[in-house]
């Protein structure tokens, strides 16, 4: 019974294990591949469509509530207070470190990390994958590079998209709900938030979140049981798994980036 | 009873040598021990009941696996001893492979599909590209399809894109993975002559993995038959069917029962029957 318990415990941690050598591994693979873009570089271009620019509208949609939310909230506790001019620097903040980057992340999990599980995991359980290596072409370089490369340069263009549609969202509730001069939001912004403390290190963020997300989207295709359970189940791990990353790595970063 | 057949006179001109192959998949050995030569220019076939491991004998044989133990060499060269690029080299050259689903990829048309190889591996102009898929698609009769998506293809016309695909860089050698399998008469008919002419007019070794029994000892001029990870009749279509194993006649055959009983092991039906009767009774108590 006892031995049973432990041996399943072992073989448990043997698979982590097991995988997550293979998954470095097949990182490593994927960033030695990479130069094969220079070579290709319209491969990329068209996954950079698919992955980043068909990302575009729930990123747009989702920025503009996120900023609009913010604002009311945070108008409704400073008013309070009589600081209600304040309310730029709290959307401002809180989308620039923490919220732009993280939701950008969620999202991009969501939408084009678990099309490309999904696509690369089509491929495999299709033979695609196989067939090209039978036809001398890598698909380390000719599937996965494009891909790990479009998701890595996408996210952080994708949170930047996000950060400048929340503000505008939270400018529009401050000014023309609230009545707030347009001034006061802009000018406590400006005086108050700083590029290297605060946009850059959010920026830092999306780049940390898009290569983990999509490195992790990549691999489960690449990975997965070439059937359809398995290609729903790598789907889901991808979202899941790729989630939880972006929001355990967040709070690693603030307290490395924020903490006193 | 299966025996191992030891090939003992080495063929003339082998283009596949391999000996001592073992391969196993968790538990189960697929292989155990087994050798066998391919002759160049000829088709030779092999075949067996399904689940003997002929997909996984062609994958290794491509290098995409690795066995146990044992080699294979491929025109001289032991494939599983090759650096990536010597192996990439080594299948550009020689190798072209059939798989069963076609493995077209479902995002190019039919003709970019066929262009695929040769625009990775040759640095030809567009115009010499656009000529070569043409011929390729024209000897298997579908160069009007060539503007179609694979999802619009039928079975059998995406095995004959694939074939087209797989002559794009004229291998020595095509590895046919169950072509026949879920074909109608008519494609089945077409494949049957695409695979015999290409032999003959263009002088390809080919292997040919199938159980389809009557087509591919049609096409065939040796033919391997494996079971249960071993080789267990080897010889021409003809030494094949007047073997003297009950095993090799019954696979043949297509008989239902013989050494390969038609039942999976079970009890005497008798005694099942009267254990459920009991165990439903119990339950309605």
């Amino acid at each position: 019974m006892i031995a049973g318990w432990l041996q399943g415990i072992g073989h448990w941690v043997f698979n982590r294990f097991s995988r997550v050598g293979r998954g470095s591994l097949f990182l490593l693979q994927c960033l030695l591949s990479l130069s094969y873009m220079v070579k290709r570089p319209l491969l990329l271009v068209r996954q950079l469509y698919y992955v980043g620019v068909q990302t575009l509208l729930i990123i747009l949609v989702a920025g503009l509530f996120v900023g609009m939310v913010l604002a009311l909230q945070a108008y409704i506790v400073l008013v309070d207070f009589g600081a209600e001019e304040s309310i730029s620097l709290m959307v401002s903040l809180s989308i620039l470190r923490e919220l732009g980057p993280v939701f950008t992340g969620l999202l991009f999990a969501g939408r084009a990390g678990s099309a490309l599980t999904a696509e690369i995991g089509l491929m495999k359980s299709t033979e695609q994958l196989s067939g090209m290596e039978m036809m001398a072409v890598n698909p380390m370089k000719y599937i996965i590079a494009p891909r790990f490369l479009a998701g890595f340069i996408s996210v952080p263009l994708l949170t930047a998209i996000f950060m400048a549609v929340a503000i505008f969202g939270g400018f529009v509730v401050a000014t023309e709900m609230l009545g707030l001069y347009e001034g006061v939001y802009w000018s406590q912004m400006q005086a108050k938030v700083d590029f290297y403390e605060d946009l850059m290190n959010g920026m830092i963020k999306s780049l940390v979140f898009g290569f983990v997300v999509v490195w992790i989207a990549v691999f489960e295709g690449y990975d997965c049981v070439p059937t359809s359970e398995g290609l729903g189940q790598a789907t889901t791990r991808t979202v899941v798994h790729g989630s939880l990353a972006v929001l355990g790595l967040d709070f690693i970063l603030t307290a490395l980036m924020f903490s006193v | 009873m299966l025996r191992k057949i030891d090939i003992s006179t080495e063929l003339s001109d082998v283009i596949i040598k391999i000996r001592g192959l073992s391969f196993s998949r968790g538990e189960r050995k697929i292989f155990d021990n087994i050798d066998m030569d391919i002759e160049r220019g000829k088709v030779t076939a092999i075949m067996g009941p399904s689940g003997t491991g002929k997909t996984t004998l062609l994958k290794l044989i491509g290098g995409q696996l690795k066995p146990d133990s044992g080699t294979i060499h491929v025109d001289g060269e032991n494939v599983h001893q090759l650096s990536q690029s010597a192996l990439y080299d080594l299948r550009q050259r020689t190798m072209g492979m059939l798989f069963q689903s076609g493995a077209l990829l479902t995002d190019l048309t039919v003709f970019e599909n066929v262009a695929f190889p040769l625009r990775e591996h040759t640095s030809l102009p567009e115009s010499a590209i656009h000529h070569l898929v043409l011929l390729k698609l024209e000897v298997v009769g579908l160069r009007g399809a060539r503007y179609l998506m694979p999802a619009e293809l039928s079975g059998g016309m995406a095995r004959r894109v694939a074939l087209a695909r797989a002559i794009a860089l004229d291998p020595e050698m095509i590895m046919f993975d169950e072509p026949f399998t879920g074909q109608d008469p008519i494609s089945m008919g077409v494949l049957v002559k695409l695979i015999h002419d290409m032999n003959h007019a263009l002088g390809m070794t080919s292997v040919v993995v199938s159980h389809d029994v009557d087509e591919t000892a049609s096409i065939s001029d040796y033919i391997y038959v494996l079971s249960q990870g071993r080789v267990v009749e080897h010889g021409t279509p003809g030494n094949i069917k007047d073997s003297d194993s009950t095993w090799v006649q019954q696979f043949m055959g297509g008989l239902a029962d013989g050494p390969v009983p038609f039942h999976f092991t079970a009890r005497p039906l008798m005694e099942d029957m009267l254990e459920d009767g009991l165990r439903k009774k119990g339950a309605r108590r």
